[in-house]
Order: C-alpha cells, then structure tokens, then sequence
C-alpha cells in the first residue's frame, strides 16, 4: 500500500487503524445490523489482527472500524487504564491511527472495555466496546451452534432458565458470579461479556452505544442506546447485586467495585477501586472536577 | 519404481545421505553451530526437552539440527537417546516458591506479595513482521533492574489455601513417585503418572483439548492463578552422603489454575486446582498442561464426564506425539498383503451384490 493512499495510516506501510477500507466497511455494516436487532449476533469475517485470539480482538475490530481521526480512545481492562492489555491496546492505536488518546471517561468518544463499565455515567455521543470472549450466552447449555440459533430465532430460552433455576435450587442463590446473561429489548438473550453482576445495571437504558465483538467467534452485538435490558431472572427471584459497604481505601466510595489486593503473606487485604480514572478524580474533588 | 523401497540398502543409503544433504543447504552459507540454535531457537529447544523428558539443552538442539527443526522428529531423537542413560536416582522436589524469577504474574488479583513482574514474554507484544531481522543489527540491550531481594515469593495459591478456598498441595512427598518411562502406564492413572504424561504430550494435541474445555466441552470457567518462569535449584541425596547436593540450576516454567467447583462436584464450594510444569521458557505448554489436569481430576471429583478432554483413557492414550506420529507415518510402510486381501473380498462382495440385483430373473 503506498503512503499516498486514502487509507494510510501513520505507521508506514499500514493502513490508518490497521484494517483496510473494505473491512472497516464490512465491519461496520455488521455493527448496522447488530444496532437495528438489539441483542441479535450478527456473524461477522474477522480478520487475523497482530494481536492473539482471547486479548481482545473483537473490540480492537470494531474499534478499528469505527475509529476517525478526530476520536478520543480510551481503553480499559479490569476497569483500569494502566493495566498492560489496555496499554498494549491503546499504543496499538495511537500508533496505527495517530488518534489522540485519553485516560479520562468523560473525555473519551470511544471507550473500549474488557470486563467492567465505567463508573462514570456515559453520554449519548459516547460508545463503549466490549471486548467478548464468549458472544454465545447459551453454549453452557448448548455447544452445539446450530440448535443455539435455532433456540435464538424461537426465543427458545427454557434451557437458559432451567440453567439458573438449577443454581438457586443447589447452592440457594444464584451462582454467576459475573457474564449473568440478560434479555435485551424484550427479545434476545445476550452475554453482557464477563462484566461482573455489579456492572449489569449500567447495562439497561444506557444513553451510550454499545457494541460487543469477539473475534475468535466471528460476531458482533449491540445495545443501542435506550434499550431496556433485563438480567435474566424470576418473579419470584429477583435479580440483585451483592451489595457490600467496603470502602475504597484511596478515595472512600463506597458504592464502585472495589479490586482485592494482597498486601503480605498473611493475607492482608486491601480494597481499591478498579475503576482507576473515577477513582482519582473522586480523590480530586469529585468525578466532575477538571 | 516404488518397489525398489522394498529392500535395497542402497536406496536407504541414499535417501539417508539425500535428506542429511539438504540438511546442511547450500555449503556457501555458514552452517548453523549448538550454541545458535541453544541461543536463538531457545523456544524450540526448551519444547524438545520437555516433550522429550530430557533436561539437556545441548542435545535438544543436536536433535533440532539433526531433524532439520522438525519438533516431532528431534523430540523422537531425545526420547531415544534418553532411554539409553542410566538411572542414578531421583531428585529431590524443585523448590518452585524460591524460583529466582524471571516473570511472574498473578492475573486473579491486581497485585500480590512479590507483586506482577512482565519478564521476557511475547505477550502485549504487537504481531507486526520486524523486517529488520532480515538484517543483523543486534537489539539494544535489555534494560537492567536492581537484583530483587533474595527471597522467596510465596504462590498465590498458598494464600488461598489458608484461607480455605483451595486445597493444599500433597502435603506428603516422600511417597514414591511413578515413573511412566520405566513402569506402563495404567489406567486409571494416579495424578503422579497423569501429570507425568501431560508433561511429555504434544503441545499442540493438548493446547486443542485445553481449549476445548474454555469453550464449554467438559469445562470450567478457569483462572491463571499464577504464572512463573525462572531458575530452580535442583538437589540430589547421594546414598553415601546422606544429605542433598545442590547439581545444578535449570529454567523451569509452572503454572497453577483455579476453577471454582462445579455444581455436580462431590466437594463443597472453592477452587479446585490444575497445575503445569515444563523444561524452560515452555508458558504455553505449563498452562495448558495445567487446564487438561484439571479437567482430568472430573473422575476423582465425582464430575460428569461428557468430553474428550476430561477423558482420561482417550487424553492419555493419545497425546505422545511420538506414539501418534509413529503410528500414522506407519501407514507409508507396504500394505499391499492386507490390501490385497481387502480387494478381493470386495470384488467378492461386489459380485454377489450383482447376483442379488439380478435375482428378479430367476425362476
């Protein structure tokens, strides 16, 4: 590819964001479809990335596809911006795109995320990109892909419900610690990614776009904005989050969720936001202080 | 002809001296010496001492040159020089908590006693051709740290075995160990000869089973507990002295998983345990040795058994890579007696197939 055509990049000899115009496009027809049938996986050709299956290159597609020059990235993994995946990732891009990028929610355009939800409520000019490892929320009760899509196009989601059923029944509670799968828009039922049960909340009428992609999987999500999102549950057995009052030790809040860190052999404990950018700007002045 | 295979010394000798022909290539360029492939092909070497039960660096790239970097075949090579070294005894159990630490990460908590240290590693490395290895400008030298206080660093795991999450390592290892390479393996398996197996299967064959069990065949949602490469000191009792002898330091890589239980366990909720060891900077092999045990343990954990991978008789009895490959490339061996003896019992049947389609005509 010579520098002079319309898709270079800033790394020579690549692209601008890596991917070629073609699959950007493609990329992103997919991610049409995946907006106009909230919930629904639509399959998608991913392409090899210089990054390995299972580090995120679902979210580094769509990414990659949405991603102008004018956008502000930021990326997170456990919820932090300095973890080395997300640094990985981000360096990728603003080397591959020459896009500025940013630690701060409120400053980001495109968020993409591995396993958690900003703390800070997002805004309808943002989307948020899950990186996905499992996009099928059935292959725990069906390994097989082609009776799972047919359970999907019937609603056919009896199994799922058993699933859960089954865990209140042995241990008394519902046992999904995280990944606990929801109903989007009254319809499809869908993997919310492996988002701990405290993050699913966040997930219902979110003003911001999402859009979930797992590359080794080939498919791509969404939520749009607005849309009611339901973690699955019963009538009689109410989804609920654990809720906990241990407090942040660096900034005090009491309502985020909190990362354990070992301290010592003895098994001193520490508890810290994960969510490192709310974190410092709670400790600031408050999540809106510049 | 094909049939001159048949027999002919001559043909083997020369096939034999055809392929050591290639072998060394054009005798313009410089031929590949021990220490480049020791130094430069580490991977390799540190996957054939591991695959090939053999802790010997020197020899595992004698068999990399030997087999024109054919991994199967040079394991094969070290398995068989292997079998001709005598058995002086065994040593005593590596000391992995007082590895000297090259990496060491602990991907289920942000940080730990002893805390994340990256290490030589292609993770978070971008996979982007560097066309300047076409070349032979060396690399900047590596950055230097201080040297880490010397010290053990506790595994995680330890920590979550006093807390009752996990279960403890074998607290006895005085037993003896079973030895695969010199006893047959029966099964079922004790996990000593299991782990054992594990350690000489073929990567590729167990990373594909590994990575069944993550997609939802006979798994379990698994976490890296911990994952350390680096030097361990090995000891030896000689029977006259009584006492251990440090003989040596080798680069070892382990890995420790955690499942949380499964609902159709017979234990009570925690974190059962998968581990991994190999020769060298061999991560993959660790932690993919680490997830097939512990799919393994569904027997003893009274698990249901519904795939492959949790399969013992179908797991052990098909990850020697030498086993496998043996066996399949036995198929270029002549079969024409057996053949012979198919073609003509399918004619047979054939003709008798073509007498019931006629038997219409007859009275």
């Amino acid at each position: 590819m010579s520098a002079a055509s319309p898709g270079a990049g800033p790394l020579p000899g690549y692209n601008f964001a890596y991917l070629d115009e073609q699959t950007r496009r493609m990329i992103r027809r997919a991610l049409l479809k995946a907006v106009a049938i909230p919930g629904h996986q639509v399959p998608f050709a991913a392409r090899e990335m210089p990054l390995p299956y299972g580090w995120g290159t679902g979210g580094l597609q769509i990414t990659a596809a949405l991603l102008g020059r004018d956008d502000v990235l930021k990326v997170i993994d456990q919820g932090a911006d300095d973890a080395t995946n997300a640094t990985s990732i981000r360096r990728f891009f603003a080397r591959t795109a020459g896009v500025a990028t940013t630690e701060r929610t409120d400053a980001a355009s495109i968020i993409q995320t591995r396993h958690r939800i900003p703390e800070t409520p997002l805004r309808p000019d943002q989307v948020l990109v899950y990186q996905v490892p499992d996009p099928e929320p059935l292959r725990g009760v069906e390994t097989r892909e082609a009776e799972a899509r047919r359970m999907h196009a019937a609603a056919d989601y009896g199994l799922a419900r058993v699933a859960l059923y089954e865990q209140i029944a042995h241990y008394g509670r519902v046992r999904q610690a995280y990944n606990h799968p929801v109903i989007v828009n009254r319809r499809y039922l869908a993997s919310p990614s492996p988002i701990p049960r405290f993050d699913n909340p966040k997930l219902d009428h979110s003003p911001a776009l999402q859009l979930f992609g797992a590359g080794r999987e080939r498919r791509v999500y969404a939520i749009p904005p607005h849309t009611p999102v339901h973690s699955l549950d019963f009538d009689d057995v109410p989804f609920t989050v654990d809720a906990d009052d241990t407090a942040c030790s660096l900034c005090g809040a009491t309502d985020t969720y909190l990362d354990e860190i070992v301290l010592d052999d003895h098994g001193t404990r520490r508890y810290l936001c994960s969510d490192t950018d709310f974190c410092r700007r709670n400790r600031d002045g408050g999540p809106d202080h510049e | 002809m094909y049939a001159t295979v048949k027999g002919g010394e001559q043909a083997i000798d020369n096939a034999h001296r055809w392929l050591a022909d290639q072998r060394r290539g054009d005798r313009g360029v410089a031929e590949l010496d021990l220490a480049q492939i020791r130094q430069q092909m580490g991977r390799a070497v540190d996957r054939v001492m591991s695959e090939g039960s053999l802790a010997d660096p020197e020899l595992a790239a004698v068999a990399l040159k030997q087999a024109q970097g054919d991994i199967n075949e040079a394991v094969f090579l070290l398995r068989a020089y292997r079998n001709t070294l005598p058995r002086l005894g065994r040593t005593e159990p590596l000391d992995t908590g007082a590895m000297r630490l090259d990496r060491r990460i602990t991907p289920v908590f942000k940080d730990t006693p002893g805390g994340q240290m990256l290490g030589p590693t292609f993770d978070y490395s971008h996979r982007l051709l560097d066309f300047s290895l076409a070349g032979n400008d060396d690399p900047p030298p590596a950055a230097e740290a201080e040297p880490a206080a010397d010290g053990a660093v506790t595994p995680i795991t330890e920590q979550l075995v006093r807390e009752g999450l996990t279960e403890p390592d074998l607290a006895d290892d005085t037993q003896p160990v079973a030895d695969i390479t010199r006893e047959p393996l029966r099964l079922p398996a004790g996990r000593d000869a299991r782990l054992q197996a594990l350690a000489r299967g073929d990567e590729g064959f167990l990373l594909g089973l590994a990575y069944s069990t993550q997609r939802g065949h006979g798994g379990h949602k698994v976490y890296a507990g911990e994952v350390r490469q680096g030097e361990v000191t090995v000891s030896f009792v000689p029977e006259e002295l009584g006492f251990p002898v440090e003989i040596g330091r080798m680069t070892v890589s382990e890995c420790h998983v955690l499942t949380p239980e499964q609902a159709d366990s017979d234990r009570g909720p925690g974190l059962a345990r998968g581990y991994g060891l190999a020769f060298g900077r061999s991560e993959r092999k660790a932690m993919t040795m680490a997830l097939v045990d512990r799919a393994l343990q569904a027997r003893e954990r009274g698990e249901r058994i519904q795939a492959p991978a949790q399969d013992e008789e179908y797991v052990l009895g098909h990850l020697d890579s030498v086993h496998a490959a043996g066996f399949l490339e036995h198929l270029k061996l002549p079969h024409y007696v057996d053949f012979q003896a198919e073609l003509a019992t399918l004619r047979a049947l054939q003709q008798r197939n073509d007498r019931d389609d006629d038997g219409g005509d007859q009275p």
